[in-house]
């Protein structure tokens, strides 16, 4: 039954792709809200990381098996440079002299 | 309407929504207090303009932009870093 199998493909390609909007709107609006490097940082790293991951995954379940392997490898980039490229920012920012802001404590470890 | 017609009206509008999420992004690279935010904020625009270019591969069916996406997440993350280490370091040696 190729039918089915591919009315199955389409619904998860269509959940996979809302999730992936979704974390990435919330990814951008931590990125607005949040009131210090290092929570902005923390919110929109990994919700662009699994946003992305999840848009790009939403479109290899649509393809051929070339197309797969190329956006399997864009995923697999994506999941390892995303966290590296935010650590080495928080480790200038606290080498620059950026202290976290924590409420009712001083911030000078 | 079909399932395949869903589909691609939601891939279209997903763009759309993705564009809309850097220019809210850009906000912060604009306007952020300290160097580190303009970094952290170009390195998401970068994510998001390769999703927006798989994005349109796939509206497109043009499957070479595939390709491009690739080379653009490498150059993307070169930059990010070149960038955090001038940051901290105030010089490229």
């Amino acid at each position: 039954m190729p039918g089915i199998l591919e009315a199955v493909l389409d619904i998860l390609s269509i959940i996979f792709l809302i999730l992936g909007l979704f974390f990435l709107f919330v990814g951008t609006l931590g990125l607005i809200r949040l009131p210090d490097v290092y929570n902005r940082l923390h919110a929109t790293t990994k919700c662009d990381t699994l946003g992305a991951g999840l848009v790009l995954l939403s479109m290899a379940l649509q393809s051929n098996i070339a197309i797969g392997i190329r956006l399997g490898l864009l995923i697999l980039f994506i999941v390892i440079t995303n966290p590296t490229a935010a650590h080495i920012i928080a480790k200038a920012a606290y080498n620059t002299g950026i202290r976290p802001q924590l409420k009712g404590r001083t911030s000078d470890d | 309407m079909s399932l395949d017609q869903a589909l691609n009206l939601l891939y279209n509008i997903g763009a759309i929504l993705v564009m809309l999420m850097i220019f809210m992004s850009l906000f912060r690279a604009l306007a952020g207090p300290t160097a580190a935010d303009r970094v952290a904020a170009i390195s998401i625009i970068g994510t998001k303009t390769l999703v927006i270019i798989t994005l349109i591969a796939r509206i497109y069916g043009q499957e070479y932009f595939l390709d491009i996406a690739m080379v653009y997440a490498l150059m993307s993350f070169i930059t990010t870093i070149g960038v955090a280490k001038y940051m901290e370091k105030g010089a490229l040696d």
